[in-house]
């Protein structure tokens, strides 16, 4: 081995603490890029892989009754290749575990062979047998959550009637991947579910021998979705049909794009400033330790070692360090990749999910890595060889010795004589410290970049939904029911207030763009619910019109006065044309809000609500419930406090793994900057120390010279990473434009606290670290050759 | 000043220097470090440079060694004009041709004194073996020791082995001995004599003993960037005798 590679790892391994904690920045930084966007490869490549392996199909329509003859006349439609007719209905399951009844629809399966789109995939038993009208295979969601499983049976509500069917399998499919209640926000496994059962059962079931209600189709490639969408609905015209709609809006398609939309958004911007982050240091580090290395440049060039020789070193030392930083990086990706993923899988069920990791995104986070670390040590090479060795040999110029205004003021004399010794530091390298202060305050944003979004998203929760939804329950009907109806209700045990609330679904579409989703309808008076915009401020509703979230209105691009197209899907499926009065930025959902009076005319009803809303004693809500129950017509009892707790559950236990994660690499970031920081002034000033030791300073004096240099640096970088954070927070939310929520960027005050605390705990820990150094500086050492 | 025409001129000269001019810019102020300097060094010659602190002579040894260069004037490495040369071709002349040897040592603290040797040998064409080396400097005992543990004059040792061990035609010592005492001095100076005898390495040596100077063929004295005197000593003193 060279003398030079001996002394490339001595090095390397005399200053293994720089190293090991530069290289763990590196990590960091590679790490939560790797893990965060390969979870996120990870879950769009298993869902490609399930919906092509799966068949799921390209449009969807749903209808009243149709001769099964008519599924040939679809197929004839130019552009479809395939066709599946079946028959969808809703069911109802009075689980005895829960008091609410669970809601739910039932899927009809071919009688012989798999269906031709949309397949089940079983994960456990087998599939419904030809003819067995008993026979039903559940959503594996639904079953875990009750602990069903195959063998077991499941009481179902099929068309007003009470059956036992028998559980043979449970099973997922592409279609079902977000499988919730229309107008719910986000899926229940125990409380929604699928039943797939064979063709003939449910034909007689429903009363639909020798019909469909619902086809499912499969375009040729190339094939013009619209025109097909065109002759599919004049076909199903006649046979009530409500209107096709494509991949793209299908409930489950939907909601799992938004999701991954979001989740697209966080990959592609939080890791990426990670990394970026990450990168920077190591850069300035990386210059820093070089710059240090002068005087042996200078004797390596003056004994005739080229700059090449000597960069082709550095960049071998820079490679190693990195290369460290990339293998451990390699190992933390993988780990939190199979965490997160792992997480998805309760969430996203694909039948194959399982992290993968990219190498083309692992090879552009070392990539980063690698360029950033070589050109910030060859910059510093390069300044370095550029000297003539004989002024490379001598120290840097000496700094600046005049003295300022403020040096020659008053004040500045009655400051300790450290004190003055670290103001004139700053004073003397003012880059060299603002550098040091950005670095530190990045760490501090990117704690704070990493924890936001769970505020944000707590915000939505305790704020938002608390102020948007103040009933304690609401109730469900099967159809809408009468004022009297609902104004009995006062009567019921432990009911305070019972509000009527109209819940529509509807495609509202202006032009050629529509959204399928509901209208609001709120009675005069009522308290319980009122549109509220993102700052939770009420807004009042106009006499007539229609509010709709502002990103709806973005959506459809119409604005106030133009008339919005609205299909109702339920009743007499009536189209309504109705004038925009105004736009409500909300922060979930896409809706529009009408008073109730105004809907039903325009419904031609009177006085008619789909839902109560109730403000009840707490104390008597299982006496409630039981009444609600025997109730016929009521279809869904959702009790407030559950349905945000679920949410809070669902959201909470991956934002706040995804925080932790993030702030532990922050953390590590953290101590690798105030660290080496922190070690670097000390090679720089081991020599004025060590005069400052022989000249009888004590070693807590010096320590104050030089960690006071590092505690004003941190309380500098503190205020200006918080605010750096937030400004980061600002950028990914500006990405994250989902239709399903468009999150206010909140930073609590804890978020601040936690920050200001990570970054000042990795600056204790570095300063014990270099106090350790301190008290063993070598003095004899330190003075018996030149700096 | 060149015309001495005595035991000198029979050699020939390696390396020329002529009108050499270093102007530092300070700002306003230009600093003169040398003002038209002419000088030759002889193959195989001891030459030992005096003069005030200050006066130009690391400058000049800086400038003759290739690690800087002048701001006017021409110098010349044998047949090569090494006033116009590039860095590479500045690097080719250190690694081929000269050793040095500084006040600081220099020595690279994570490498043995062998390695430190080496370091050199490495990259030379016709180097000595490195324990060789060192044990020409009386270090032979002492090869796999760091420069942590090794005294000043042994550090000094170390570098003159590491200048010496490229078989250099020229060596150029920056106060070698002006961090050591007198009788380190006296030893590290013996290495040098012994060297210049024995390999016929032509040297030039800065120091601040004017007593020094007995031990060298010439000696030029520097004042305020000018050549002010030039000695020849008919007998040379062995540095043994030499007191200060
Ligand atoms: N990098 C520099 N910038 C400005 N002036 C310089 C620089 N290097 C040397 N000088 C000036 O050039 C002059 C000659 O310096 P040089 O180092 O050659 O002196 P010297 O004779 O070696 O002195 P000493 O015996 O103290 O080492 C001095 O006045 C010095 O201040
Ligand atoms: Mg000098």
């Amino acid at each position: 081995m060279s003398p030079l590679h001996k002394k490339l790892f001595r090095d390397l391994s005399s200053m293994r603490g720089q190293v090991l904690t530069i290289a763990l920045v590196v990590a960091a930084g590679i790490a939560a890029f790797v893990g965060v966007r390969c979870t996120y490869l990870s879950l769009l490549e298993s869902k490609e892989a399930y919906y092509e392996r799966y068949r799921f199909a390209d449009v969807f329509a749903h209808l009243e009754r149709a001769p099964d003859t008519v599924g040939e006349e679809l197929l004839a439609i130019d552009g479809v290749a395939r066709v599946q007719t079946r028959i969808v209905d809703a069911v109802r399951l009075p689980m005895e575990d829960m008091l609410e009844p669970a809601t739910g629809q039932i899927v009809s399966l071919p009688e012989h062979g798999e269906p031709v789109l949309n397949a089940v995939h079983i994960k456990s038993g087998r599939m419904v047998e030809a003819g067995r009208s008993d026979e039903v295979v559940v959503l594996e969601a639904f079953a875990e959550a009750h602990g069903l499983e195959p063998g077991d049976h499941l009481p179902v509500v099929m068309n007003g009637k009470l059956r036992r069917l028998r559980i043979v399998g449970t099973g997922m499919s592409p279609e079902f991947v977000f499988a919730m209640p229309p107008g719910e926000m986000a899926p229940d496994s125990a409380r929604y579910t699928i039943l797939w059962m064979s063709h003939d059962a449910v034909a007689a079931a429903f009363d639909l021998s020798g019909a469909f209600n619902d086809v499912t189709l499969k375009l040729e490639p190339g094939a013009s979705e619209s025109d097909v969408m065109t002759r599919l609905d004049a076909v199903l015209e006649r046979w009530g049909g409500a209107g096709s709609v494509p991949r793209s809006h299908q409930l489950s398609n939907y909601g799992l794009e938004q999701e991954m939309g979001g989740l697209r958004s966080m990959a592609n911007t939080a890791p990426a400033i990670f990394l970026f982050v990450a990168a920077f240091l190591l850069n300035v580090v990386l210059s820093r330790l070089i710059a240090l290395s002068r005087p042996e440049i200078a004797a390596l060039k003056a004994l005739g070692y080229a700059d090449r020789r000597i960069g082709l070193y550095y960049l071998e030392l820079v490679s190693l360090i990195v290369l460290m930083g990339a293998l451990l990086g390699l190992a933390f990706g993988n780990l939190i990749g199979g965490a997160f993923t792992q997480m998805y899988t309760q969430y996203f069920r694909f039948p194959d999910l399982r992290f993968r990791l990219d190498n083309g995104v692992y090879g552009v986070a070392v990539a980063v890595s690698l360029i950033s670390g070589v050109v910030g040590a060859l910059g510093a090479v390069r300044r370095v060889v550029r000297l003539p060795p004989a002024e490379a040999m001598r120290p840097p110029p000496p700094a600046d010795y005049r003295r300022s205004f403020f040096e020659r003021s008053a004040l500045f004399a009655m400051l300790g004589q450290a004190t003055r010794m670290i103001l004139r530091e700053v004073r003397r390298r003012p880059l060299r410290f603002s550098v040091s202060v950005l670095g530190i305050a990045l760490s501090v944003g990117i704690v704070v970049v990493g924890r936001f979004f769970a505020d944000s998203m707590n915000y939505l929760i305790d704020e938002y939904m608390q102020s948007a939804w103040r009933e304690d329950v609401a109730v469900g009907f099967l159809e809408p029911v009468s004022m009297r109806e609902l104004h009995s209700l006062e009567g019921e045990p432990g009911v305070f207030r019972a509000e009527p609330f109209r819940i529509v679904p509807a495609r509202i579409s202006f032009g050629p763009r529509h959204r399928d989703s509901a209208v609001m309808g709120y009675s005069a008076g009522s308290v319980l619910r009122q549109p509220i915009d993102r700052d939770t401020n009420v807004v009042p509703l106009p006499a007539e019109g229609i509010l709709l979230t502002r990103k709806l209105g973005e959506v459809l691009g119409v604005s106030i006065g133009e008339r919005v197209r609205v299909e109702v899907h339920e009743g007499d499926r009536p189209t309504l044309a109705i004038p925009v009065a105004g736009f409500v930025s909300e922060l979930a959902g896409l809706q529009g809000h009408m008073r109730l009076g105004a809907l039903d005319r325009l419904l031609h009803e009177q006085d008619t609500a789909s839902m109560a809303l109730l403000s009840i004693d707490p104390a008597r809500y299982d006496e409630l419930l039981r009444r609600l129950q025997d109730m016929p017509g009521v279809v869904s009892i959702n009790r407030k406090a559950v349905t945000v707790e679920r949410f809070r559950r669902q959201s909470g236990e991956m934002n706040h793994i995804f925080a932790a994660v993030l702030a532990f690499f922050a953390a590590i970031i953290a101590i690798g900057v105030v660290y080496n920081n922190a070690r670097i002034s000390l090679s720089m000033r081991s020599r004025d120390l060590a005069s400052l030791r022989v000249l009888g300073f004590t070693r807590a004096e010096i320590s104050r010279v030089l960690l006071g240099e590092l505690a004003l640096q941190v309380v500098c970088a503190i205020p200006i990473g918080l605010w750096i954070g937030r400004k980061m927070g600002e950028g990914i939310m500006s990405f994250y434009d989902a239709e399903m929520y468009r999150l206010p960027v909140i930073v609590s005050g804890s978020t601040y606290a936690f920050a200001t605390l990570v970054v000042t705990a990795a600056a204790l820990v570095s300063a014990l670290m270099v106090r350790q150094k301190l008290d063993h500086l070598d003095l004899i050492g330190v003075l018996k050759t030149r700096e | 000043m060149q015309d001495e025409g005595d035991a000198a001129t029979t050699r020939e000269v390696v390396l020329a220097a002529r009108g050499v001019t270093k102007i530092y810019r300070m700002g306003e102020v230009d600093v003169h470090a040398l003002r038209g300097v002419d000088i030759d060094l002889y193959e195989g010659e001891l030459l030992v440079l005096l003069g005030a602190s200050g006066s130009g002579k690391s400058t000049l040894l800086n400038i003759l060694g290739g690690l800087d260069t002048p701001t006017s004037g021409h110098v010349r490495y044998g047949d090569w004009e090494l006033t116009h040369a590039d860095e590479a071709e500045l690097t080719n002349y250190r690694r081929k041709h000269v050793g040095f040897v500084f006040q600081f040592y220099n020595l690279i603290a994570s490498l043995t004194a062998q390695e430190n040797v080496a370091l050199v040998t490495e990259i030379s064409e016709d180097p000595m073996d490195p324990t060789d080396a060192l044990g020409l400097v009386d270090l032979g005992g002492r090869l796999n020791h760091f420069p942590s543990q090794l005294s000043g004059g042994e550090q000094q040792r170390v570098a003159i082995a590491r200048a010496i061990a490229k078989r250099p035609d020229v060596l150029l010592c920056d106060e070698p001995t002006g961090a050591l005492d007198f009788r380190t001095g006296v030893a590290v100076l013996s290495v040098l004599d012994q060297i210049n005898r024995e390999l016929g390495t032509t040297t030039a040596v800065i120091t601040h003993n004017a007593p020094v100077g007995r031990m060298a063929d010439r000696i030029i004295t520097l004042s305020d960037g000018s050549i002010q005197n030039v000695e020849t000593n008919a007998t040379k003193a062995k540095p043994s005798e030499l007191r200060w």
